[in-house]
Parts: structure tokens; sequence; C-alpha cells
């Protein structure tokens, strides 16, 4: 029943990633294409999306534990570390390089498109690569 | 390239992104991080751990085959980027998300409505770095559409 419950999530999660535009990089690159062929659609992704969890996160925290759990899983770390900013400065980096981010490309992967297997099998790379130059168990999990 | 501007279907597709954020706070306890998500499947700690997000991900694979039988067209990939540069910017990607703990969905749509710290500054930060570099990529270096 959790397993099936995490695939209809997923589902759900990948509907709304096809429907929003975030799964097209030529709209993704240009939203940040601003002094160019700017296109702020996904600006309002974020709206929807932060708006729907700034709500439902308050709801389901008024429940003890989650539905297949004993408790909830909540990243506890308040650290503003070199890692954290070169990371995400380096993510940035690389989202503005190909267009795609994870989510959206996983869920491009269903279309069948070469170019969303191309990206998903690098981002695994580079997961890889930090594993093998950065110890995972030094770091605090806040994502 | 220009694309055209749909801040309907944009906030739509966001509202169902945020339901699947908040469906998996509600159900299993957890962030909904698709870089975390990925990595627990690729490299499994435990098959606890591998089993809800293999079913996650399995979950997103089948979501735009559910779209197509719901409307009848699939969605629009669009890539006006070369192979070279898909692969230097998913590696860069999967560094950076694993890096700092986190990318768009963990950060951005789980992180800011906590009103985490860290994810306060992840998100304008690779939001900036990201404007910067399609900047240069296309107005100083003069690639791409």
């Amino acid at each position: 029943m959790k397993l099936f419950f995490a695939l209809i999530t997923g589902l759900v999660f990948g509907i709304g990633l096809a429907i929003s535009g975030m799964m097209n990089p030529a709209k993704v690159l240009n939203f940040f294409d601003i002094a160019g062929t700017w296109d702020p659609s996904l600006m309002f992704v974020m709206g929807g999306a932060v708006l729907v969890t700034f709500v439902g996160y308050r709801l389901v925290w008024r429940r003890n534990e989650p539905l297949f759990d004993g408790q909830f899983h909540i990243p506890s770390s308040n650290e503003i570390d070199r890692r954290l900013v070169g990371g995400s400065a380096l993510f940035g980096i690389g989202w503005g390089i190909a267009g795609f981010c994870p989510g959206p490309a996983i869920a491009a992967l269903g279309t069948g498109r070469w170019e969303a297997a191309l990206f998903v099998a690098s981002v695994v790379a580079g997961l890889g690569i930090r594993r093998l130059m950065v110890p995972v168990q030094a770091q605090a999990k806040a994502g | 390239m220009e694309t055209l501007f749909t801040p309907l279907t944009a906030f739509g597709g966001g509202l169902l992104i945020g339901l699947g954020a908040v469906m998996l706070k509600y159900g299993l306890g957890r962030i909904l991080g698709a870089s975390g998500v990925l990595a627990g499947v690729v490299f499994p700690s435990s098959r606890e751990d591998f089993a809800w997000r293999a079913a996650l991900v399995l979950g997103m694979l089948l979501s735009p085959l559910a779209l197509f039988a719901f409307t009848g067209s699939m969605p629009v990939v669009d890539v006006p980027v070369s192979p070279l540069m898909i692969v230097v910017g998913g590696v860069i990607v999967g560094f950076g998300a694993s890096l700092g703990s986190g990318c768009t969905s963990g950060h951005g749509v789980c992180g800011l409505p906590r009103l985490s710290v860290r994810s306060l500054v992840a998100v304008p930060t690779f939001m900036a770095t990201a404007v910067i570099t399609v900047f240069i990529i296309r107005h100083v270096l003069g690639l791409g559409a």
C-alpha cells in the first residue's frame, strides 16, 4: 500500500511537471533569458506549487505521524556552509546550460526522448562523482 | 526561439506539483526532492529506502502516458541545446544538487514553504547562477537561440 501510494504520488507530481512546462527546456531557458526571449510562465509554476505546499504541509503537520511511517522526516540542519552555496551555484549553472533539472527530466524519460535519457544519465554521473569526492556521511541531508 | 506565455497551465501544473509534495509528506513523511530520490534509486542505502523511491520514479515515468490518456497529447519537450551541453549541464546539475543537498523540488517546492534557512539561501543562489549562465551563453558567447 505504501509503495502504491508512492507510485500515485509520482504520477501526480509528474503530470504536474508535464502540464507546467518544466519538462520543456526551451521554455525553461527562456525563463532564465531575461535579456532576450523572456517567458515568465515558470514563475507561476513555483507560485502554484509553493502555495499548495505552504498550506498543505501545515495541515499534514497537525497529524502525529504520516500514514505509512512512524515519523516525519524533516531536515534539521540550519547551517549555511560553502557546500550549500557552492553546490546550489553549480546546480544553477548546469540548469542554465542544459535547460533540464532532475525532476522534469526523470518524468520526461516517459516520453521516450533520448535527450532526457542523456541528461538523467549525466546527472547520475554527477551524483556519483560527488560521492567519490566528498563522503555523503559528512554532509547534512537537507533537500 | 520564443515560447508562448502560459500562466494558467504553469499555475495549474504547479498546483499538482505541490499536491505531489504534500501527498508524499502525508503518506511517507518525506521531502519530495527529485535529485535525492534519484540518488536513492541509483545508489540505494537499504532495500527499504530504495523501494518507495523506485515506486515514485515509476509513477513519474508513467506520467507522460497518463497525460496522453487524458488529453490525447504528449508533453512538449523542445531541447534547443547540443548533446554536449546536455551532458556537461547534467553532470554539473548532479554534482551541484548532491553537494547542495537539493534541487528545484527539494529546496524550492518543499524547502521554501518550510521556511528552511538553507533553502531560502539555495533557491535564490541557483536561480541567479542560471540567469547569469544563460546570459553568458546567449548574449556574450552568442550560442543557442
